[in-house]
């Protein structure tokens, strides 16, 4: 596995566990070094706090969150560049989608057939959280006529919902 | 000079074979609720065979084919199904239960348990990434009610590899580049293609070499555009771009040094008329010379369709496969240099 910061192999591994989210360092000896990493049980100054466990070393049971339906860890699949299985898509969260949209230029989500010719739903079912989340926010701070925008929109992808040239 | 060829590469323009070989259309499909094959024990890896055959029977699928078992094949069947272009590498050389599916025509293949469980290809001469694309649309249409593909809602058909999400389709075009090898222009389609999201890949594809001057460009980007979208980038933009840049370049090289390029390809064709004994490399490259003065009309004859053909009888599996038996290196360049004075020897 390479360090997150140059090309060199990897020496320093950490997961960082805050609440359900998790998240991964690799770090190389000139790096971890820079970012004060002596110990690799010890977080380095400068990274988010929070419940820090180890990285994997030969011999020790790793403590690294497993997809629970294949057993594959989340540092395995960075290394390998390969899921374990179906899901390990939403078992890892923020990383695999992090993982995908930089594989595929920052793409976000699937627009195209679905299965039996369910052209496009994927897209218009994603577009449509898209728009809810949006609204939200609009009402979060209270931005209301950028929420009735996105209300109206709603309405109308919920009113034609074939209308971007799907057959089924 | 002999008599000039039946076949006239103007007529067949709209395909564009004076630079496009071939193209290929594959789409990549993973079985629900079964791990990814690079997790599958050996038992999962045959319930997926035994879930996808059925859905190949002639009466499901949408043209038939041949199931061959790759586990129970000699090495040489696999070495001609891989220099087919019909499998991988990968899954020529690899262990474990895995198998192929092969259309009468040998143009269609399914490969089971590569990378992905299942990985269907269709291929046409010259530039014919939809005719590709419409023939593999119709297969997967056809098969996927009976096995069941992943798909996620967000993310679409689901692969191991994250490049290979969404669409799950790959458009190539196998691409014949000598004059930008020449004029050293090809480095900037590599970076072109890099900058474009396009794979630039040797003659068997992933992690293979070029040889004859040929390079199979692909799209990477599977995700966030529908299959027509980027069929239609592929065919439209993409590739017509790098042709008309080779052209050019082919045009530049002549009026460079006209009577010098003459030269080399009658020299390289002289020699493919009398060699006694060619490396596979030598042939690769000569005949990609030959194929060069065919299309600039350098040379009137052999015809492209005998230089195309070449290119694949004078792998050794091919030979080996016609000699009936195992041959030796010499023996394989032998055969070689025989079989091409055969083909374009009588001129």
């Amino acid at each position: 596995m390479k360090c997150d910061r140059c090309n060199k192999p990897a020496v320093v591994h950490q997961v960082i566990i805050k609440g359900d989210q998790h998240r991964e360092i690799h770090l190389c000896a000139a790096h971890a070094k820079e970012a004060g990493v002596q110990n690799p049980g010890h977080p380095p100054s400068g990274f988010p706090q929070g419940k820090i466990k180890p990285g994997h070393h030969p011999g020790q049971v790793s403590r690294m969150p497993t997809c629970p339906a294949c057993g594959t860890s989340f540092s395995r699949i960075r290394k390998d560049a390969l899921f374990g299985c179906s899901k390990c898509y939403d078992t890892f969260g923020k990383g695999a989608d992090i993982m995908i949209e930089r594989s595929q230029g920052g793409a976000t989500h699937h627009v195209g057939r679905g299965p039996c010719g369910s052209e496009r739903d994927a897209a218009r079912r994603f577009e449509s959280r898209r728009l809810v989340e949006e609204l939200e926010q609009a009402v979060r701070a209270e931005q209301y006529e950028r929420a009735a925008e996105l209300k109206a929109k709603l309405t109308e992808l919920a009113d034609h919902p074939r209308a971007d040239g799907g057959n089924s | 000079m002999s008599e000039p060829s039946t076949d006239d590469i103007t007529t067949s323009d709209s395909l564009c074979e004076d630079v496009v070989l071939s193209s290929r259309a594959r789409l990549a499909r993973n079985v629900a609720e079964v791990p990814f094959v690079h997790r599958c024990s050996t038992e999962q890896r045959r319930d997926i065979m035994a879930r996808v055959l059925p859905a190949l029977d002639t009466d499901t699928a949408s043209e038939p084919t041949t199931w061959i078992d790759l586990e129970s094949a000699t090495s040489l069947q696999r070495r001609l199904l891989f220099e087919q272009h019909l499998i991988s590498r990968q899954h020529a050389d690899a262990k474990g239960p895995r198998a192929v599916a092969v259309s009468v025509d040998e143009l269609l293949s399914v490969m089971v348990n590569e990378e992905d469980h299942v990985r269907m290809h269709a291929m046409a001469p010259g530039l014919q990434p939809g005719v590709c694309f419409e023939r593999i649309r119709a297969f997967d249409t056809a098969i996927e009610p009976c096995v069941g593909w992943a798909f996620h809602e967000r993310w679409g058909y689901q692969s191991a590899c994250a490049t290979n999400t969404g669409t799950g389709i790959r458009f190539s075009a196998m691409l014949h580049l000598p004059a930008l090898r020449i004029t050293r222009e090809l480095e900037k389609v590599r970076q072109a293609a890099k900058d474009l999201h396009l794979a630039v890949r040797g003659y068997y594809g992933e992690g293979s070499e070029s040889s004859g001057n040929f390079y199979q460009v692909s799209n990477q980007i599977t995700l966030g555009c529908s299959e027509e979208e980027l069929l239609d980038r592929f065919v439209n933009t993409i590739v017509p771009g790098i042709i008309e840049y080779e052209r050019s370049a082919r045009q530049v090289l002549l009026r460079r040094n006209r009577i010098a390029m003459e030269d080399r390809i009658d020299r390289d064709l002289a020699i493919l008329c009398s060699a006694k004994l060619l490396k596979v490399d030598e042939a690769m490259r000569r005949l990609s010379s030959v194929r060069l003065g065919r299309c600039l009309d350098i040379v009137k004859t052999p015809s492209l369709q005998v230089i195309n053909s070449l290119f694949q009888e004078i792998q050794a599996g091919h030979l080996q496969h016609a000699a009936g038996e195992k041959l030796s290196p010499e023996q394989s360049q032998a055969a070689r240099a025989e079989l091409v004075r055969s083909q374009i020897g009588h001129h």
